[in-house]
């Protein structure tokens, strides 16, 4: 019972990961139909970020993590921003340059980061409430967990309201359904474009921060690792539906949680699997529209 | 006011010269050229395919598109589709194109573009709609879904109204019901409508343009072309 509880809630926690990656990439490909392979990038920028931050300032305060938290999040959403209207801006509807550039983009982040940060992981300091575990139902459940869960949870929040309750949320809404009928009732969709950027990098940004707690270090390859993971939620909760990418986020992380433990490490395979199901099965993903 | 009023009768408030077209590379028309009634409605006519709607999505860049555009005497064929329509070009496309994920009431929102929309307008002429502004407009009927089309564009103040094929499916009662909404928006603003429903083109239009193969093949009065059995039949392929 008590390794199960540890499991559900450590999936939990990485499902939240996932999900604060999926999320803009699923808002990004529903609204522009880009496929961003540089968004893996923001995430470790924010997290480079948030842990030069706590360097300065002391990784065991819990201002430190506040501050760096947000600071993932500004980061990531500067970066974003500026990588839609300085690069992707240019390139909509074509595809090929869009994924040319993107994964070049992703490419030569890697690089730079190797440039200035180094190849090795760097360990992080946090609270050390965070490493303390508490007990729920027998489990011994890292404190780490709530945290991510509890961050994922307002992210989902924050955009579910912005979508709902803002102007741009209802251009967003309409555009992801339908954009040519946004531009022709007069609005200019690119500035939701760059929103859209901005909110997803945002989110990858805090995510950053939130791995590097998570598993501990920082490192160039943080981004690229969780991307992946994030694009088969993405696909299988249906691109560019948000509600899609958060259940799907919980789903892949838990069943990799539990392959891992009952079926011998088999997590990363089972998630492929259950890719491949859902595509034969429902191709447009769990939430995706029809094509 | 009465200024612009005789603004809009001198001058042709929306032309289009040497109009050409492409889908994919394909091109869809083919040097259109034609005028607009400064009031009232103008029909656009043709058998299915020759490129009615394309046209009008050339007008507003909605296709690639080469030749001149003019709003208002001012040249617009080399402006993005949003600062086009805030010109005040209003669009009610072929199939209606509502957000079917979205509200009544936030279909109309996001279309509202004036600091003081005509609501009171869209209020009277569609009262079904302030009934229904909580419902998704995915789940409302054809003729709904055309009311929520044709209120998008009525809600705001527009130079010109371009119009396709608003009666198409819709049930014989509420095609007069439509017929009758764009009779009185005609009244403040021309429109540019495409029309299969020839009884709607015969109430409505003054003038009418034909197309075939992507060419103006007729320009002229729409009674004319109308009460000309043979050549309705020749250009329309219906009497
Ligand atoms: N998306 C598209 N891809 C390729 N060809 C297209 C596309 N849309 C239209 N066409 C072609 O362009 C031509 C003109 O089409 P258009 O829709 O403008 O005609 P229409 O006069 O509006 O017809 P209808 O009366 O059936 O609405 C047709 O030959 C059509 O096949
Ligand atoms: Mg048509």
């Amino acid at each position: 019972m008590s390794t199960i509880v540890l499991l559900l809630i450590t999936g939990l926690g990485l499902g939240a990961l996932y999900f604060l990656v999926a999320s803009g990439l699923s808002l990004i490909y529903g609204l522009m139909g880009v496929l961003n392979f540089a968004h893996g990038s923001f995430l470790t920028l924010g997290a480079f970020a948030g842990w030069e931050l706590a360097r300065r300032m002391g990784g065991e305060s819990w201002g430190t993590l506040i501050a760096s938290l947000l600071l993932g999040m500004v980061v990531g959403a500067l970066v974003a921003a500026a990588t839609e209207f300085l690069l992707i801006r240019r390139l909509y509807n074509r595809h090929i340059e869009q994924v040319l550039v993107t994964v070049g983009l992703a490419l030569a982040t890697v690089a730079l980061f190797d440039g200035i940060w180094g190849t090795d992981p760097i360990y992080v300091t946090a609270p050390p409430w965070l490493s303390h575990t508490t007990e729920i139902l027998g489990a011994r459940v890292p404190n780490d967990r709530f945290l991510l869960i509890g961050a994922a949870v307002l992210v989902l929040l924050g955009i579910v309201a912005f979508l709902r309750y803002t102007r741009f949320g209802l251009v967003i809404r309409a555009g992801v359904e339908n954009r040519s009928m946004v531009t022709a009732l007069g609005i200019d969709v690119r500035k939701a474009f760059t929103v859209v950027f901005a909110i997803g990098g945002a989110a990858a940004g805090l995510g950053g921060v939130l791995a590097s707690h998570y598993f501990g270090y920082v490192s160039p390859q943080l981004g690229g690792s969780l991307l992946i993971f994030a694009f088969i939620v993405t696909v299988i909760g249906g691109l560019g539906s948000l509600a899609g990418a958060a259940i799907a986020s919980v789903a892949v992380a838990i069943l990799q949680q539990f392959a891992n433990y009952f079926l011998g490490g088999t997590g990363d395979l089972m998630v492929v699997l259950l890719l491949a199901v859902v595509l034969l099965v429902r191709p447009t993903g769990i939430l995706g529209k029809k094509a | 006011m009465t200024e612009s009023t005789t603004a809009v009768v001198t001058e042709s408030i929306l032309t289009v010269s040497d109009l050409s077209a492409s889908i994919d590379g394909q091109q869809v028309i083919e040097s259109v050229s034609f005028e607009m009634l400064p009031v009232g409605v103008t029909a656009l006519l043709g058998r299915n395919g020759v490129g009615k709607t394309s046209t009008l999505r050339a007008i507003l860049g909605l296709i690639e598109r080469s030749g001149e555009v003019t709003v208002a005497g001012e040249r617009v064929d080399r402006e993005p589709t949003h600062r086009i329509v805030q010109r005040g070009v209003g669009y009610v496309p072929e199939d209606r194109e509502v957000f079917a994920s979205l509200t009544v009431a936030e279909n109309l929102r996001l279309a509202e573009r004036d600091s003081s929309p005509n609501r009171a307008l869209v209020a009277e002429l569609f009262p079904d709609l302030t009934d229904r502004a909580g419902q998704l407009a995915g789940t409302l009927s054809g003729g709904q879904q055309q009311m929520v089309s044709l209120a998008r564009a009525l809600v705001n103040n527009n130079q010109v109204l371009l119009v396709d094929e608003p009666t198409k499916g819709l049930a014989p009662l509420i095609v007069m019901d439509v017929a009758r909404a764009l009779e009185r928006a005609a009244e403040t603003v021309p429109v540019l409508l495409v029309e299969q429903n020839l009884q709607v083109v015969r109430m409505l239009a003054k003038k009418a343009i034909v197309l075939e193969g992507g060419r103006v093949v007729y320009d002229g009065s729409a009674e004319e072309l109308l009460g000309n059995e043979a050549l309705t039949k020749e250009l329309l392929g219906v009497a």
